[in-house]
């Protein structure tokens, strides 16, 4: 069988041409495949997903349209809570934690009809760029089983790669979905803060955090942040508006469409990741998209701010894992030193940097120092960009400055690790919406992703471009 | 040592060494923006402006007792139970 995207499974299924439950065991053959060395899953949910699928047939020969996602066999990150089915975080501290609640796009996936089929591994708590800070061990790249799929989301883009799933969430506080879309060949979107509600996410950092899709188009993508997006009244940051329709706005060509060159933009992509990226230039010019040069003087400050405001956030809601209402606890006799106990146990080494990042920047005496800094700095980005698109619609840039590396190359140095997100970063803290779009490849025969970048609520002027992108690639 | 202590992560002193030396490094790196002018920037603190988020008042259900406590490592009597805090000799 030909790997099938999720509009044409959902299309398939809802004609009653196509079986959701046929859609599903080819998925779960692939599963039995390669699970054992790509690693992408904390969890397979077979049998559950079996009634699902079923429940899917069963509606439709009922008469039922069972939604827009009908059928979709769909991979969740393992932060996201699913009711009753154990969420991790791929740490040890909640290890068999099983959540009383679904998180918003949990219900709304389950609403449209998505089969979901496993949840995915990813650095602890989302913190790393390669995935191989899971406590449950790394997930390998479906595409070069010696390299990272990228993090933190990997196992997420590692799983629609694979065709462990047609379509995958993922959670972006710095990139994570991002990056690993670019190193796996896929398509990774960071929407608009507040676009996609963060109930039942667990949270690294709330300022920073979004859900996203990981698909292989970007018409698939549309199709799932049409289904995901929206207000929620549990999530009191999420946007009340009405988003429009993205599967509408990738109709629309790009002709006059201004795409902005940011001419300062930080030094360090490999030589064929820039190559690619001026491919992507002249794909859009061709396309009819005017190129204008741009500058974001604070673009490179980035890494700093976001390296002192995530963690500080990430410190404050880490807190609350402390062996009192869920998840490890080891006990002690009086109540601080099991706090201690149990954290020291519970958490991985890169958790721990960064909890204590967090708290030294956060602590009396270095607050103005560093996190108060910070801020101001996030200010200067967003600022940046602001001007910036008075000028472009949109922005090119890499995703990310390498293909994926093999695996421990960036382990022993944080810093060098913290680089691989320096495209993706000021993104966040602007609170801007940016997606990876696959643009052929690089070193080794690699995938290298281009990411576009809008101003706020700017999805529908993104996704035009991406969608331009990819036709220039078919 | 102190920090590890603030954030109650029970640290051997070797992790300590290491974390210690690791931060000195990042924090070394982060003072790139103490080339900006800062003085006259507000600073940043959501990337969407919304206030004053209000739902309606109307009554829900919140979660099932029975099904959180059955979560937690310990409970009694319908509440959390955790190990003395008062009493102790320190």
């Amino acid at each position: 069988m030909t790997a099938r995207t999720a509009s044409e499974i959902a299309a398939g299924v809802r004609s009653g041409t196509l079986a959701a439950a046929e859609v599903l065991e080819q998925h779960l053959d692939r599963i039995a495949a390669r699970e054992g060395e790509v690693h992408a899953f904390n969890l397979v949910m077979t049998d559950q997903a079996r009634r699902d699928a079923a429940a899917v047939d069963a509606a439709v020969a009922a008469g039922h349209d069972p939604g827009p996602l009908a059928g979709v066999p769909l991979a969740l990150k393992d932060n996201m809570c699913t009711r009753g089915i154990e969420t991790t975080c791929s740490s040890k501290i909640l290890e068999g934690w099983k959540p009383p609640y679904d998180a918003t796009v949990v219900t709304r996936l389950a609403a449209a009809g998505a089969v979901v089929v496993g949840k995915t591994n990813l650095d602890e708590f989302a913190m790393g760029s390669s995935t191989e800070n899971s406590a449950f061990g790394p997930t390998r790249n479906p595409l070069d089983i010696t390299r990272v799929p990228g993090g933190s989301s990997g196992g997420s883009a590692a799983a629609v790669a694979a065709g462990f799933a047609s379509v995958s969430l993922g959670s972006d506080t710095g990139g994570s979905i991002r990056q690993p879309a670019a190193l796996c060949g896929v398509v990774g979107v960071k929407p608009t803060y507040g676009y996609v509600s963060r109930y039942g996410l667990v949270a690294f950092a709330s300022s920073l955090d979004q859900i996203g899709p990981f698909t292989n188009t970007v018409h698939d993508a549309a199709l799932l942040l049409d289904v995901i997006g929206g207000h929620d009244p549990m999530d009191s940051t999420s946007i009340p508006d009405q988003h429009p329709s993205l599967l509408d706005a990738i109709r629309r060509d790009v002709v006059g469409l201004r795409v902005g060159r940011i001419t300062d933009l930080p030094d360090g992509a490999d030589p064929d990741v820039t190559e690619r990226l001026e491919a992507a230039f002249d794909a859009l010019r061709e396309a009819g998209a005017k190129i204008v040069d741009v500058q974001v003087p604070a673009f490179g400050y980035g890494l700093t701010a976001y390296y002192l405001i995530a963690p500080s956030e990430a410190s404050s809601n880490l807190a609350r894992y402390d062996g009192v209402r869920y998840g490890l606890r080891v006990e002690r006799p009086d109540t601080n030193a099991m706090y201690s106990a149990t954290r020291a146990a519970g958490f991985g080494d890169e958790v721990k940097r960064r909890i204590m990042l967090g708290t030294y920047a956060l602590s009396a005496g270095y607050y103005d120092a560093y996190y108060g800094k910070a801020l101001k700095v996030r200010r200067l980005i967003a600022d940046d960009f602001d001007r910036a698109y008075e000028h472009a619609d949109v922005l090119l840039t890499p995703t990310a400055p390498t293909v994926a590396f093999p695996f421990g190359s960036k382990t022993d140095n944080p810093l060098a690790m913290y680089l691989c997100d320096v495209y993706t970063i000021p993104t966040n803290l602007a609170g801007h919406p940016g997606m990876s779009v696959p643009f052929g490849t690089g070193q080794h025969g690699l995938p290298v992703g281009v990411q576009v970048l809008a101003a706020t609520l700017g999805e529908p002027t993104m996704f035009r471009a991406a969608a331009a992108l990819e036709r220039a690639m078919s | 040592m102190k920090v590890a202590k603030l954030a109650r992560l029970d640290l051997a002193p070797d992790a300590i060494e290491r974390t210690t030396a690791q931060l000195a490094g990042m924090l070394e790196h982060f003072a790139d923006i103490d080339a900006l002018d800062l003085d006259t920037v507000q600073p940043m603190t959501q990337p969407y402006p919304l206030q004053n988020v209000f739902r309606d008042d109307v009554v829900v259900n919140g979660l099932d007792r029975d099904e959180v406590l059955a979560a937690a490592p310990a409970s009694e009597d319908g509440r959390f139970r955790v190990p003395p805090i008062l009493g102790l000799d320190s």
